[in-house]
């Protein structure tokens, strides 16, 4: 097989003795330079406090030593055992506190992607006012959050609140005026709160979402007698699968570690009911300057978001993939 | 790419630690900046601005003496601790702090406070100058204390002078005529109730267990330092505060969600509450509710006929502290000094409503003498400090969220008993590590 080399002459330029060397190409640290910022800032911000934290919940960081805290004694495993020795009060309202978050997590989730889903659903098809009603569902999740969590403290108050205004004065449904921030009440308010904040988010991924699946299937779907609710089933929620796959986890994160919502509904004042984890962790903490408790704590609760997102991010890869084979 | 990546990162991570490190390692004072001075100052007034008011003609007459500029900042009572942990840990905050003198052994213990001793007293006029009692509070017992009493205050029964004329009733002397009066004066259909409580305030709830123990001859505190939460004393005159809802039904339960005093003072001033307890400089915020002087009269919160002590108060009140990382520790004294002083303690114990902290100083808070003279004996003779140990803030938020909750079963219909009391008083003493 003949080959065509073009002559020597063209391929390598004649080098002067004078001329210096061709530099050496410096693309490959562009890059870096871009992606240098956010590193810088990523380690600021997340790693170095993430290692800090880390080191404070093994040793015994108390008030004795908040001021020279890098002479802080070594206290081995202490702080994890008194976080989680259900024979001391610590350890039992910590497991308490838990248990609530598992509780506040799954309705608040559950609830909010059910009403996202449906208010999506429900503005799919295009018609006079759609826009009116997605402005308004979208509300609460603009609002800043201080304001619209104070509002609810005002409105949830037992005399002057609107919402026992409304129930026992309006409508007549209640006898008397219920407490809805203290006592086992505290614990309702704090997930409807929650809900009412969080489902907007459900809604906008979900409406995202619809926008790419095509009006054909739907067509298709029809031709062959499909319900709405098996064109939902057999069409909607496949073709949302990404949505939602990413989506319930970083829902299911974001709840679990909801601090805003708790501290500003309830303020000093908070009850056992609405005890939720990272709130508890913050008062265990500065409340009682016991900061390597409340890191051990802390530790203890990145390691079980990490677990449980490592196993769902294993079980839906997996399923894909089996899918996909 | 990757191991280059964590290898450009790790000298970047030690820098960063190495940084947060140098911020808790300062080792004291010094008088690098003689010219100027951070105060951190804690809400006395109706509000944070009206706070701000009136300290600054004070602070500008502390310039003009000295010529020390003074930035302040007012802060208030949900943050200051927060900020002064950060304070504390970082390095970085103000040079000169108000404390609730209640923290004084507590921040004491963390070290980022300047101690006291005879060459600052020295600088400050000497030791005798202050009410004893008011400058234990700035130290434990056998110590150098790291604050000093700023202003005093005392706990004191505000009642309704109206509400008690026309039923005929006189002010109550016994914690029996108490809870009878205002039985009397409780009218559930008008929503008018005999007390106002801040039952869901953990930092006054703390307080009256302290002074219901206290009367009962209970400590909170063993000999050796140690809490005792569960002893008789304890237990019972905590149930004894909370039967005025539970028992007596002389407070509304709304109560339970009063996280605040002044709440309990609005619903005193709205004519809601017939009696509420609270510190002398509820004066100011009773007469900004919109009562007048002659509306409204106090007397000392009693003790039952059969008490061990007349405690009436635990000894309340503001200190005025150095930070330990002040870069003008001289200017610091000098300021310690001049707000002390019996020219700007005149000045400022009548809008912030204060008692005299000096031995010699005359209250100026009220013009009524009888008044003033009640106060005063409360806080020179019938009130007690809050334990002077370590473990006081936690004490604090122990007993005072365990008491928040009990009052919101009682609120919500629950049934609190002695034993749910011990239970509860077990629990905050073991989650105390002394």
């Amino acid at each position: 097989m003949p080959s065509k080399t073009a002559p020597e002459s063209t391929r390598t330029p004649p080098q002067s003795a004078d001329r210096p060397a061709p530099r050496r190409p410096r693309r490959h640290l562009f890059p870096y330079l871009i992606l240098a910022p956010a590193v810088i800032l990523e380690l600021l911000i997340h790693i170095v406090p993430m290692a800090t934290g880390f080191w404070m919940s093994f040793v015994e960081l108390t008030k004795f030593f908040i001021r020279r805290w890098t002479e802080a004694p070594f206290a081995g495993l202490e702080n994890f055992q008194i976080a989680i020795d259900l024979n001391t009060p610590v350890g039992q309202e910590f497991l308490n506190s838990f248990l609530v978050t598992l509780a506040f997590t799954a309705l608040v989730v559950g609830i909010s992607w059910t009403l996202g889903m449906a208010a999506a659903v429900a503005l799919q098809r295009p018609f006079r006012g759609r826009g009116v009603f997605r402005t308004l569902f979208l509300i609460p999740y603009a609002l800043p959050l201080y304001a619209s969590v104070i509002t609810w403290n005002f409105m949830l108050q037992r005399d002057t609140g609107a919402v026992n205004h409304f129930l026992v004065n309006q409508l007549g449904i209640l006898d008397s005026a219920p407490f809805w921030l203290i006592g086992d009440n505290a614990f309702i308010s704090v997930v409807v709160v929650a809900i009412w904040r969080m489902w907007p988010f459900a809604f906008l991924m979900f409406m995202a979402g619809l926008q790419s699946i095509p009006g054909e299937l739907y067509e298709a779907s029809a031709m062959d007698g499909a319900t709405p609710m098996r064109q939902w089933r057999s069409v909607t929620l496949p073709m949302l699968a990404p949505v939602n796959q990413t989506m319930l986890l970083v829902m299911f994160l974001w709840v679990f570690n909801d601090f805003n919502t708790p501290y500003v509904l309830f303020g000093t004042a908070q009850p056992p009911a609405g005890d939720l984890i990272s709130f508890h962790i913050y008062n265990s903490s500065f409340l009682s300057w016991d900061f390597g408790v409340g890191s051990a704590m802390s530790v203890l609760l990145l390691l079980f978001l990490l677990a449980v997102s490592l196993v769902y991010l294993y079980f839906t890869q997996w399923k894909k993939e089996k899918n996909n084979a | 790419m990757r191991r280059r990546t964590l290898l450009t990162a790790a000298p970047l991570a030690a820098a960063g630690m190495a940084g947060l490190a140098a911020c808790g390692s300062g080792s004291g004072g010094s008088n690098e900046s003689p010219d100027s001075l951070t105060y951190w100052a804690s809400n006395q007034g109706t509000s944070l601005e009206n706070d701000k008011e009136i300290l600054t003609p004070v602070l500008e007459r502390f310039t003009e003496e000295t010529g020390i500029a003074v930035d302040l900042e007012v802060i208030g009572w949900a943050d200051l601790q927060t900020r002064i942990q950060t304070a504390i840990t970082s390095g970085q905050g103000p040079d000169v702090v108000n404390i609730g003198n209640t923290w004084g052994v507590s921040l004491q213990a963390t070290g980022g406070l300047l101690d006291l001793g005879d060459e600052q007293f020295e600088a400050l006029g000497g030791r005798d100058r202050y009410v004893p009692a008011a400058l234990a509070t700035g130290g434990a017992v056998d110590t150098d204390p790291t604050s000093i009493p700023l202003y005093g205050l005392a706990y004191g029964m505000y009642y309704n002078v109206q509400m008690f004329a026309d039923a005929g009733i006189e002010p109550p002397t016994t914690w029996e005529e108490m809870v009878e009066a205002a039985k009397a004066l409780t009218d559930e259909d008008a929503g008018v109730y005999g007390m106002s409580l801040a039952a869901g305030s953990y930092t006054e709830n703390n307080h009256f267990a302290f002074i219901n123990a206290t009367q009962n001859g209970a400590s909170l505190n063993t000999e050796d330092g140690k809490p005792s939460f569960t002893e008789d004393g304890v237990v019972d005159g905590i149930m004894r505060y909370l039967d005025l809802m539970q028992e007596h039904k002389v407070v509304n339960p709304s109560n339970a969600q009063f996280d605040n005093g002044t709440k309990s003072v609005t619903s005193f001033a709205n004519g809601e509450a017939a009696l509420i307890i609270n510190q002398n400089n509820a004066h100011a915020t009773i007469e900004s509710n919109g009562m007048s002087a002659d509306q409204f009269a106090a007397i000392p919160f009693p003790a039952p006929a059969d008490a061990v002590d007349d405690c009436a108060s635990h000894l309340a009140g503001i200190n005025l502290a150095i930070m330990k990382d002040t870069e003008n520790v001289d200017g610091a004294l000098q300021f310690l000094n001049f707000m002390t002083s019996e020219e700007s303690q005149a000045e400022l114990g009548e809008p912030f409503a204060s008692l005299p902290v000096l031995v010699d100083g005359e209250p100026t808070f009220t013009d009524d003498t009888e008044q003033a003279d009640m106060f005063m004996e409360i806080y020179g003779e019938r009130a007690e400090p809050l334990p002077l140990v370590p473990w006081e803030d936690q004490f604090e938020t122990s007993v005072g969220q365990a008491m928040n909750t009990m009052f919101a079963t009682i609120a919500t219909g629950g049934t609190v008993t002695r034993d749910d009391v011990v239970v509860a008083m077990q629990t905050a003493q073991d989650s105390i590590r002394a």
